[in-house]
């Protein structure tokens, strides 16, 4: 990539490809930040909203995974344009996936705030998580933006992070439903959002991944962190 | 720029042709630099390039054909099965039945559609009516093309389609039973549908011959072909399985050619 195609409306097509992802991952990460912001606080209006965008980010998927049909069929692209389009194709999929999640946290805090119990939803650790997925979202997202192999590696190490975190948001919960069991809806409910959260991390890692395989040409999933920082930085 | 032998990456593959620090001059003018390149046993390789990279040259040097023009000179080593096609001595005409031809433009002769296969036969072999008629048969059989001429065999190979003619040329240059076919942009003067038809053969002759494919369409050497070389200005850029040439190229030259970023 960098040198410009014979045909310019070419370039421009792969243009609006990829600023349309990064436009759609721009929004995910804001319906993240609303999701966990109603979590916190439960504001009805923030809840409403997160699960109204879920329509938008659900269009941004189709509207893209249609525009790399169009370029395939008109380019037959080759090489690294070939493995960008494919990798956008799975990318939107997985910004797609993440948007659900986010969608599933503002639903779960509607039910946590409605019950209200107030000691647990202010749970600083779920918050922790959160901040970890978001932070790998949004650096997955700078590195697809720059193509950056090697920051793409940094990010899939931080998944381990937030799988750590989430076991431990599990062994807590336990903690509170053993000792006051009135609170196991909720904390169920909790269950459900750090389960999203950890499912976030998975989906930016496979972002990250997909840009890996842009840059690089190697297809790093399910392989190893070491060989995936071995073939990036390579 | 490549003084090292280019090899396709899988091993246990038999090489058919050796190419070995080919250099190729029109005059004086340079038109293949120091080529190492092996094209392996039935299987087919593809030359893509820009036009003059010295694709069309390479390829004509494997059955001598520029031996028909006066100034035109290839140095270096090219075996064939282990021997060297370039060396003295080397008979022409055996070396063109092993090692066949098939051009852009269709060029039947102007005979029947029985006797412009039986014509190169007749040159290297004496068969009788009858085995001839079976030859005639086989080839136009592989060549995907008797069901459709069958009946008129008498008939002028002028009459056929576009498409036809050109794998008449096929039934032609295998008839005479060679173990290379060399096919110079065969499809690129056809249709969608007669070039689909020749491709599909070049698919189902490969159980058989070697088939080294020259094509400017770069679809096309990514569909039919196992192995691919880009060339340019004369130098064989990059030598690789098909598909990760077209997927992941090793050379930014390769690259930007394959994705038209070429200027």
């Amino acid at each position: 990539m960098g040198t410009e195609h014979l045909s310019k409306q070419y370039d421009n097509d792969l243009e609006t490809l990829r600023s349309g992802v990064l436009q759609m991952g721009g929004l995910v990460e804001a319906q993240i930040r609303g999701a966990i912001d109603a979590f916190a606080h439960g504001n009805q209006d923030l809840i409403d909203q997160v699960i109204a965008n879920e329509a938008r980010v659900n269009e941004y998927e189709v509207r893209i995974d249609d525009d790399c049909s169009h370029i395939i069929v008109k380019r037959q692209p080759a090489a690294s344009d070939l493995r960008l389009i494919m990798a956008i194709s799975k990318t939107v999929t997985d910004l797609e996936r993440i948007g659900d999640e986010a969608q599933k946290i503002a639903r779960m805090s509607r039910q946590i705030h409605e019950r209200g119990h107030a000691d647990l939803h202010r749970f600083a650790t779920v918050r922790h998580a959160a901040d970890i997925a978001l932070s790998m979202l949004r650096q997955a997202l700078d590195a697809f933006a720059r193509l950056d192999a090697a920051d793409a590696a940094s990010i899939i190490r931080q998944d381990v992070a937030i799988d750590t975190e989430f076991r431990s948001i599990l062994r807590q919960l336990i903690t509170f439903m053993m000792e006051d069991p009135r609170t196991i809806s909720t904390a169920l409910e909790i269950v459900w959002i750090a389960k999203a959260i950890e499912r976030i991390g998975d989906h930016a890692k496979n972002i990250a991944e997909d840009v890996i395989y842009i840059v690089k040409g190697t297809d790093v999933r399910h392989t190893a962190v070491e060989v995936v920082e071995r073939e990036a930085l390579g | 720029m490549n003084a090292a032998v280019l090899q396709p990456v899988e091993q246990a593959l038999t090489q058919k042709i050796q190419v070995k620090d080919l250099n190729f001059y029109y005059g004086k003018f340079q038109a293949l630099k120091n080529i190492n390149l092996d094209i392996p046993d039935r299987k087919v390789t593809a030359f893509i390039g820009p036009s003059g990279c010295g694709k069309s040259t390479l390829l004509r040097t494997f059955n001598r054909m520029y031996a028909l023009y006066p100034n035109q000179e290839a140095k270096g080593e090219i075996l064939l099965d282990g021997e060297n096609i370039l060396g003295p001595g080397q008979d022409l005409n055996r070396l063109r039945a092993k090692v066949g031809m098939v051009f852009q433009k269709p060029t039947p002769f102007p005979m029947s559609i029985h006797d412009n296969i039986a014509f190169g036969v007749r040159l290297y072999e004496s068969l009788s009516p009858r085995e001839m008629d079976e030859r005639v048969e086989w080839a136009l059989r592989k060549a995907a093309l008797w069901d459709e001429v069958k009946g008129k065999l008498r008939q002028s190979g002028t009459s056929l389609s576009g498409g036809q003619q050109q794998r008449l040329c096929i039934a032609r240059a295998i008839a005479v039973r060679p173990e290379v076919l060399l096919l110079d942009e065969p499809a690129s003067a056809l249709d969608p549908i007669s070039t689909g038809r020749i491709e599909e053969l070049v698919h189902e002759l490969k159980a058989d011959y070697t088939i080294v494919i020259v094509t400017h369409n770069m679809q096309q050497a990514a569909r039919v072909s196992d192995y691919t070389a880009y060339m340019y200005l004369g130098d064989l850029v990059e030598f690789g399985v098909t598909d990760e040439v077209f997927i992941k190229p090793k050379k930014k030259e390769t690259e930007d050619y394959i994705t038209g970023r070429f200027g």
